[in-house]
């Protein structure tokens, strides 16, 4: 099997062999094919898992490949989903209104990009912080956005399709999360990939063999922005409701938690990380309802806790996890997935 | 009017004050903003209710445990955790810090639940101890101001006067040299951590009354903390004091004169305008790396 890439454009190839094509193509089509076997509810987690996975894209590049951080990443997908709303609601196609709300939500990461040019380190994740709580407080306070109360997110006409709502509605979210990883995963092939890693690797050598700091730090926040606004507006389709509580400083925390645990800077990782997390949160909110278990804990949390506290158990068990993560496998799920993976192809070594 | 609404800036500027130099400790030492210092705080606080109400300690022994108590949370956060990271970048220290603030959280959740609580404190917030025609001030006050005062001067004495103090110092300036020099600088480190948290638990327990107890309470202090920490600039302890004041006294203003709704949003858009200027905070001196 040969490991080294011998051309350049070999290494821009969507599928490296026929091996990798093979399994792709298998995995499209379960995907495509799911919906017909599963029950709806199962669908719904699949879209939680899909849009996740396509807000941490974003936040990746960001955090993982340009090595800035930003705590304020429920702030663009408020205005992705805030967005789209406005325009569904306006008669706006929905294809018209992701794209708008993707690019709207990429101007709001490059006007949020330009003061944070200088900063870095805390002062950068306070500029972020103040950005994301800017938001939410802000469009509690507008009227025409339905205030605190939050609106109802128009449903969109599916039915040419001739398929159930949620149905067609998973293909919809489904066929936009393939394309944002295929997105993700040519740009970082690209010029503008390979500047956003020397940035993060080191901004004084990068800016020392003519990258311009200033433009390609702007892409990042914009294109993060723009991957975050499209998961807002496909969010607000798939909850049918939003309010600001919704997009709280949890939430970016919860994005920055997906990406750390998938592993920093990897398309894998964040493929991995959102659907990992996103079921552990669901399954840790009944956590007594797991079999065994979950008496032993209810039991236990009579005795020493207090058992209406005992859900809080999921919020302790996530810290835990990932600190566990950054302890012992740095570079997340993606590196324990890289190292089991090389083990089997050297095996008796 | 103005003179009542300085007041009470000044107090809610010491409790930020707090926090800030609470997280500006850490952060000098380890380069790592502490996101866990507020649910620190908040656990200790609870503590201190424990031997309050429950066990009913006088208060100066129910303070005296959750001082210690509150040390020994920070000793445990580095020995446990941070020390253990294998070359670690500041994102992951950063991580692991949230991590343990939601592992406390959950915790917290899971012992006492989500139920609001009122914790007694020898000084009440109703109370008023001092009035003339300029301002007014209630027992609270006056005692938050107080501990603020003497947390400060203890801390300066301790940094500025003491061998311990000279040890972090060093630690902070270059912690190889300072092994080399006979400084056990992880104990250091720990110890750095451990009075940053009794810091940090001082902040807690006089915010207890204002708000209500409950596992979420230390979240909004923590940010005003955390960018009033940002303002002074996080690396120079009086500017972090500083930085916690004038936050207090632009959100008190910004919410009396302009609008209450907005005077969280409007303090951090000044920070972020500030940061624009002078990007490592109003006092700190603004490094660029070189090669």
């Amino acid at each position: 099997m040969r490991n080294l890439k011998t051309d350049y454009f070999e290494d821009l190839q969507l599928f490296k062999d026929g091996l990798q094509l093979f399994w792709s193509a298998v995995l499209l089509l379960l995907l495509f094919a799911l919906p017909f076997f599963v029950k709806t509810y199962y669908l719904t987690i699949i879209n939680l898992m899909a849009v996740n996975v396509v807000v941490a894209l974003g936040l990746n590049l960001l955090v993982g490949n340009t090595g800035q951080i930003s705590l304020g990443h429920a702030g663009f997908v408020a205005i992705g989903a805030y967005t789209t709303v406005l325009l569904l609601k306006a008669g706006v196609p929905f294809i018209f209104a992701l794209t708008a709300s993707g690019l709207v939500t990429g101007l709001f990461g490059v006007l949020l990009g330009i003061p944070s040019l200088k900063l870095e380190g805390p002062y950068l994740a306070i500029a972020t912080l103040a950005f994301g709580l800017a938001v939410t407080t802000v469009i509690g306070r507008m009227d025409f956005l339905g205030g605190r109360m939050g609106m109802n997110v128009p449903k969109i006409s599916l039915g040419w399709t001739g398929l159930k709502y949620d149905q067609s509605l998973y293909y919809v979210i489904i066929i936009i999360t393939i394309l944002a990883v295929i997105a993700t995963r040519n740009l970082l092939k690209s010029r503008i990939g390979r500047a956003f890693q020397a940035i993060r690797d080191s901004d004084i050598a990068a800016s020392a063999i003519g990258i311009n700091l200033t433009k390609y730090k702007l892409y990042s926040f914009g294109i993060s922005a723009f991957f975050a606004g499209i998961a807002g507006s496909l969010w607000a389709l798939y909850l049918g409701f939003i309010n600001p509580t919704l997009f709280s400083f949890i939430l970016s925390i919860n994005f920055l938690v997906i990406i750390v645990l998938g592993g920093l800077g990897s398309i894998t990782g964040s493929v991995m990380g959102a659907i990992v997390l996103t079921y552990l949160n669901l399954q840790l909110e009944d956590v007594v309802e797991i079999p065994i278990l979950g008496d032993a804990l209810l039991r236990f949390s009579e005795l020493f806790m207090t058992a209406t506290g005992v859900s809080n158990v999921s919020w302790f068990l996530t810290g835990f996890i990932l600190i566990l993560v950054v302890l012992f496998e740095p570079l997340g799920l993606y590196g324990l997935w890289l190292r089991t993976k090389i083990y089997w192809k050297r095996w008796p070594f | 009017m103005l003179g009542q609404l300085i007041v009470s800036s000044l107090v809610v500027g010491s409790i930020y004050a707090l926090l800030a130099l609470a997280m500006s400790i850490t952060y000098k030492a380890s380069e790592v903003p502490n996101f866990a210092q507020g649910e620190m705080a908040m656990i200790s606080t609870f503590m201190a209710f424990v031997m309050l109400s429950s066990y009913g300690l006088p208060f100066y022994a129910a303070m005296l445990i959750t001082v210690v108590f509150a040390f020994v949370l920070g000793l445990l956060l580095e020995f446990l955790f941070l020390r253990r990271a294998k070359m670690p970048t500041p994102l992951n220290l950063i991580v692991i810090t949230i991590g343990f603030q939601l592992m406390l959280y959950g915790f917290a959740g899971w012992k006492w639940g989500s139920d609001q609580r009122q914790i007694n404190l020898p000084f009440s917030e109703s109370k008023v101890i001092f009035q003339n025609d300029i301002f007014a001030l209630t027992e609270l006050n006056l005692a938050t101001l107080i501990i603020a005062v003497v947390v400060l001067v203890v801390i300066y004495l301790l940094i500025q006067r003491t061998k311990l103090g000279l040890a972090m110092k060093a630690c902070q300036q270059n912690i190889n040299a300072s092994r080399m020099n006979g400084i056990s600088a992880n104990r250091i480190m720990a110890i750095t951590f451990g009075i940053s948290s009794v810091v940090g638990a001082m902040a807690g327990i006089l915010v207890a009354p204002i708000l209500t107890l409950d596992p979420s309470m230390m979240w909004d202090p923590l940010l005003k903390g955390f960018a009033a920490a940002v303002l002074g600039g996080m690396k120079s302890l009086h500017g972090v004091v500083i930085g916690g004041l004038l936050l207090g006294l632009v959100e008190n203003l910004f919410g009396f004169y302009i609008s209450i709704e907005f005077k969280s949003v409007v303090a951090f858009a000044i920070i972020v305008l500030i940061l624009y200027f002078k990007p490592s905070g109003l006092f700190d001196k603004h490094y660029v790396r070189k090669v």
